[in-house]
C-alpha cells in the first residue's frame, strides 16, 4: 500500500482552482465503506480527499496542496511548539462527542497547558477495511468544529488502510504547533510551596461517559467534557495572572496528573475531598462501577498551579467564563517529607489519607 | 433517596465518636473488634476511622474479602481450564490480578489466553449465548451477596437451554468462617461489625449464633462512617456492660429473616461443602458446591492436570487474614508486596487488608507505617 | 465485600427492570426481588437487585442521625485554611 498525502492525490486530479471553488459548496461526503484501496493513492484515495477532507477542513495551507505546508512567519520573538498524540477511544462516538473532535481538542490542550497558543494541526488516520465512511465522516466533521472551535487550521494528513481485523475502526494521530509568546513562562518548575491547584471544572466527565458505553449505563447527565481549553488559558494570561503550571488530567484523571507533578518537582500536593467538583451523574456512575472520580480521564479541563494570592482573581476570570464557572481551589502545594506521601487528600472527616496511583486497569468490581 | 447525606455528614461521625471516647472510658482493658468485610475495611480506610478511635480500641480486619480468601490452587485451576479447546474464561474483575502460583489471569490474557472480565454473571451467560461452540466457564467467587446472582444464572441458563454455560465453584459462606475464627484460640476477639449486605440476603438472625453460642457482640451495619462508627460505640457500650447481643443497625436493608427469594435460589443450586480458605484452611461447610444434579454445570469435574499450588514465601496473609497481626508485620508488607507488584491475594483486592492499609493508613511512601493514634 | 448501591426501579417487566441513581441507568434483574414495584429503591449488587430498602426503617436511621449531630451542636472543619467550603452536593457514598 502505498502512501500518499492529501496533496500528491489532489496534484494528479487535474485543474486546481475551478475545484477550490467548488468544494467551497459541496458538504462532506463519504464512500459507504472503507476499502483497502482508499489508502493505496488512487482513484479512490483521491475521491475521498476531494469530497470528505478537503470541504471539511478549509484553509489555505491544505488547499494549497503541496507537499508539506508552508506557514506563515511565526511572529518575532515567539518559540514554536510541538506536541503529537495519539487518539484510540472505544466506542468512537460518544454523547459530547467523538474521536475526530476528541484528538483536536487533546492536541490543542496539550499546546495550552504548556502555556502555547495553537496555530496548526496535522491529522493522520488509520483506519480499518470494512469500517463504514459514516462513522469517517463524523470524525472528520468533528475534527473540523473543534478546529473552529479553537481557532486553528488543519493543514496536512494522511490515510491509510488496514486490513480488516488488524485495527479497531480508526485510530488518529496528530502533531500541533503553536507558539509561546515571549516573556511568558509556564512550566513544572516554577510550582512552589504554599502555591494553590486549581481545576476549570467538574472532575471525571468523559472517562465516566465512555464507561458508561461501554458497559451500557445510559445516563442523559452523562456527556464527555472534551473541548478546547485555549481560550480558557488565554483568558488568564490575558488578565496577567501569574500561572505557574498547567496541566490537562486525561489518562488516569487528577491523581496521575498530581503523582507526575509531585515527582517532576519533588514537593506534596494535598487535596481537599470536600472541594472536588464532580457532576452527580459522575459520582454515581463511580458508585456503580466501583470507580474513583480522581482517576477517570478528563478531556477539557485544566489542572491549573498559581501562588496563593492570585488563587481568587484567577477562580474569578474562570467563573467568568461558561467552562470555567465551576471551577474550584481544590488543592495545595506544600514541602515534601520523607514520612508522608507525596500526593494526599484530607476527606470529609478532615483526615489525610494518602492517594496512590491506581494499580492496573479500572476493571469494575463486585467487591 | 432524600437525607442521605447525613450518613456523610462529619458532625455525625464526630459526634459519635465523641459518645465513643466517652463510652471506651469505662472499659477495663483494651478490646478488639473485627470487621468481618473487606467493603467495610475500605470504607474504614477511606474515612481514616482508624486513628480516630480511643486508645484502648483496636480494629482488626477480617477474612470477608472474597478475593483474598481465593486459594491459590483456584487460581491454578482456573488457568489450566483456560488453556483446554475451545473453552472461554468469565471473571469478576477482582480476580483479574490476583497471583496464581505461577502468572495471574492477567498475564495470561496479555500472553493469548481466553480470559473475560465481566461485570456480572449474567454477561457471562449473555457470551455463552453468543458463542455456542465454546464452553464458557465463569469462576464463580463471592460470598452470600453474590451466590444467589449466580443461582439466579444457573436457572436462566437451564431455562433457556444454554448447554455450553458452567461456573467454577468458588463460593463460600460466612457464619462457619466467624465460626471458626471464634474457636481460634489465638484470636482473641471481643465484638464483630458483621457484614451488611451478606446479611441482605442471608438475614440479620443467621449471626445470632456469635452471641449465644461465642459471647460475642455483634453488629449489622452499613458502609458510610457514620454507620460504621455508630456500631463500634453499640459494641463498646455492650463490653462495658457485660452483654452479647447481636444487633441490626441496617435495618433499611437488613431484615431478621433475610431475602428468602435468595436463599431459595442458593439452595436449588448448592449445598454446603468443605472449602479451602487461603490463610485459614479448610473450614467444614463453608463451601458452595454444585449439587449433583447440576453436574454439567461443574467445572470442576472437567478432568485437568493440576500441580501442587505454589504459595509465595513469606506471605502472612492468612495470619492478617485472621486478625492475628497488622499487614505491616508482614515482612513483604510494602517493601516486596504493594499493589502494583502483589505477592499475595491481601494486596490485590482493593478491600484486601494489606491494600486498605497501604492505600489508606500508610503515612509515608514505603513501609514504615506510622502506628494509628487518635488524629482530632 | 460486596458493592452494592441503593438505586430507584424506575421501569420493570417480569424479570427485569431499570434502575436509576441521579440521572444514570442500568439494567438489572430482578429475580431476586419479583416483588418489587416501579418507585421502589432497590440494592444492586452485580447486575441483580439483592433486596429492597425499607423506607420507613430509611428515615428512621436518617432522623436519629439527625438527632445526634443536633444534640451536640455545632463543630469547626478541620482545616479552616481551605475557605471554598464544601462543593460535592448530597452523596449517597453507602456501599
Amino acid at each position: 500500500m502505498n502512501s500518499t498525502t492529501f496533496s500528491r492525490a489532489m496534484a494528479r486530479g487535474g485543474a486546481l482552482g475551478n475545484e477550490r471553488d467548488q468544494l467551497k459548496e459541496a458538504p462532506a461526503q463519504a464512500p459507504e465503506r472503507i476499502l483497502l484501496a482508499h489508502g493505496s493513492g488512487g482513484r479512490l484515495t483521491q475521491e475521498l480527499v476531494r469530497n470528505l477532507f478537503l470541504p471539511a477542513f478549509e484553509n489555505p495551507q491544505l488547499a494549497a496542496l503541496s507537499d508539506a505546508a508552508v506557514l506563515p512567519e511565526l511572529p518575532v520573538g515567539s518559540r514554536p511548539v510541538l506536541t503529537t498524540d495519539a487518539f484510540v477511544v472505544d466506542p468512537p462516538i460518544f454523547p459530547g462527542g467523538d474521536v475526530g473532535y476528541l484528538s483536536v481538542c487533546g492536541t490543542v490542550n496539550d499546546l495550552s497547558v504548556a502555556g502555547a497558543r495553537p496555530l496548526y494541526l496535522t491529522w493522520a488516520l488509520v483506519l480499518e477495511e470494512g469500517t463504514e465512511g459514516e462513522l469517517v465522516r463524523c470524525c472528520v466533521e468533528g475534527a473540523q468544529r473543534a478546529a473552529a472551535e479553537a481557532g486553528i487550521a488543519i493543514v496536512a494528513g494522511d490515510t491509510k488502510v488496514v486490513p480488516r481485523g488488524k485495527g479497531d475502526r480508526i485510530y488518529i494521530t496528530t502533531a500541533g504547533l503553536g507558539i509561546m509568546p515571549p516573556n511568558r513562562a509556564v512550566g513544572d518548575a516554577r510550582i512552589a510551596p504554599g502555591d494553590v491547584l486549581l481545576v476549570s471544572g467538574p472532575v471525571g466527565d468523559h472517562g465516566a461517559t465512555i464507561m458508561a458505553c461501554r458497559h451500557e449505563l445510559s445516563g442523559e447527565a452523562l456527556r464527555s467534557d472534551c473541548a478546547p481549553l485555549n481560550g480558557l488559558t488565554e483568558a488568564l494570561f490575558s488578565a496577567g495572572i501569574d500561572v505557574h503550571a498547567m496541566h490537562d488530567p486525561t489518562r488516569g484523571g487528577v491523581v496521575t496528573t498530581c503523582h507526575e507533578v509531585a515527582q517532576r518537582t519533588g514537593l506534596r500536593i494535598v487535596l481537599r475531598e470536600s472541594a472536588l467538583p464532580v457532576r452527580p451523574a459522575v459520582l454515581a456512575l463511580c458508585e456503580v462501577l466501583g470507580l474513583d472520580p480522581l482517576a477517570v480521564p478528563c478531556e477539557g479541563r485544566a489542572l491549573i498551579w498559581v501562588p496563593e494570592g492570585e488563587a481568587e482573581r484567577a477562580l474569578a476570570v474562570l467563573h467568568a467564563r461558561g467552562d470555567g464557572r465551576d471551577a474550584a481551589r481544590i488543592g495545595r502545594l506544600t514541602a515534601a517529607s520523607t514520612d508522608r506521601a507525596p500526593v494526599a487528600i484530607v476527606n470529609a472527616l478532615g483526615v489525610e489519607r494518602p492517594l496512590d496511583l491506581l494499580s492496573g486497569a479500572g476493571l469494575p468490581r463486585i467487591c | 433517596m432524600k437525607d442521605e447525606a447525613v450518613y456523610t455528614d462529619a458532625r455525625a461521625v464526630r459526634a459519635v465518636l465523641d459518645q465513643l471516647h466517652v463510652a471506651a472510658a469505662r472499659l477495663d482493658r483494651q478490646v478488639t473488634f473485627m470487621e468481618v468485610c473487606g467493603t467495610h475495611t475500605h470504607a474504614i480506610g477511606a474515612a481514616g476511622l482508624r486513628r480516630m478511635l480511643p486508645a484502648n480500641v483496636r480494629l482488626v480486619s477480617g477474612p470477608g474479602c472474597p478475593v483474598c480468601v481465593t486459594p491459590v490452587g483456584y487460581l491454578d485451576h482456573a488457568e489450566a481450564l483456560a488453556a483446554l479447546p475451545d473453552t472461554l474464561l468469565c471473571t469478576f474483575g477482582d480476580l483479574f490480578r490476583v497471583p496464581s502460583s505461577r502468572g495471574s489471569l492477567e498475564k495470561l490474557a496479555a500472553s493469548g489466553g481466553r480470559v473475560r472480565v465481566v461485570y456480572s454473571a449474567h454477561d457471562a451467560l449473555a457470551i455463552a449465548r453468543a458463542n455456542p461452540s465454546q464452553r464458557v466457564i465463569f469462576l464463580a467467587i463471592g460470598f452470600e451477596t453474590t451466590a444467589p446472582t449466580i443461582a439466579a444464572v444457573l436457572a436462566e441458563a437451564e431455562r433457556s437451554w444454554i448447554a455450553n454455560f458452567h461456573i467454577l465453584p468458588g463460593n463460600k459462606t460466612i457464619p462457619p468462617a466467624l465460626r471458626a475464627l471464634a474457636n481460634d484460640p489465638d484470636v482473641r476477639l471481643d465484638g464483630l461489625i458483621l457484614p451488611g449486605h451478606v446479611s441482605v440476603i442471608t438475614g440479620a438472625d443467621a449471626f445470632a449464633f456469635v452471641a449465644r453460642q461465642h459471647r460475642l457482640p455483634a453488629v449489622v451495619t452499613g458502609f458510610s462512617p457514620a454507620d460504621i462508627a455508630r456500631a463500634i460505640l453499640e459494641l463498646v457500650r455492650q463490653r462495658a456492660a457485660g452483654r452479647a447481643e447481636v444487633v441490626n443497625h441496617y435495618s433499611r436493608v437488613v431484615s431478621a429473616e433475610g431475602n428468602r427469594v435468595a436463599q431459595e435460589l442458593i439452595g436449588r443450586f448448592f449445598e454446603s461443602g468443605d472449602a479451602v480458605w487461603r490463610g485459614l484452611g479448610t473450614i467444614p461447610g463453608s463451601g458452595l458446591t454444585l449439587r449433583a444434579q447440576w453436574a454439567h454445570r461443574d467445572a470442576a469435574r472437567i478432568p485437568v492436570t493440576l500441580a501442587a499450588p505454589r504459595e509465595p514465601a513469606g506471605c502472612r496473609c492468612g495470619e492478617v487474614l485472621r486478625g492475628r497481626i497488622d499487614p505491616p508485620a508482614c515482612p513483604l508488607f510494602g517493601r516486596t508486596c504493594t499493589p502494583d507488584e502483589p505477592v499475595g491475594a491481601c494486596m490485590v483486592s482493593s478491600e484486601g487488608s494489606c491494600a486498605a492499609w497501604y492505600r489508606h493508613e500508610r503515612l509515608g511512601t514505603g513501609a514504615d507505617t506510622h502506628s494509628v493514634g487518635a488524629q482530632r | 465485600m460486596c458493592l452494592a448501591i441503593p438505586m430507584q426501579l424506575v421501569d420493570r417487566n417480569e424479570h427485569e427492570g431499570v434502575v436509576e441513581l441521579k440521572g444514570v441507568r442500568r439494567h438489572v434483574s430482578l429475580m431476586l426481588t419479583p416483588e418489587a414495584r416501579v418507585g421502589d429503591h432497590l440494592l444492586v449488587h452485580a447486575g441483580y437487585a439483592i433486596g429492597a430498602v425499607d423506607a420507613e426503617e430509611a428515615a428512621e436511621t436518617v432522623r436519629l442521625f439527625e438527632e445526634i449531630i443536633a444534640a451536640e451542636g455545632s463543630s469547626e472543619d478541620a482545616h479552616p485554611e481551605f475557605d471554598e467550603g464544601a462543593r460535592r452536593g448530597d452523596v449517597n457514598r453507602e456501599r
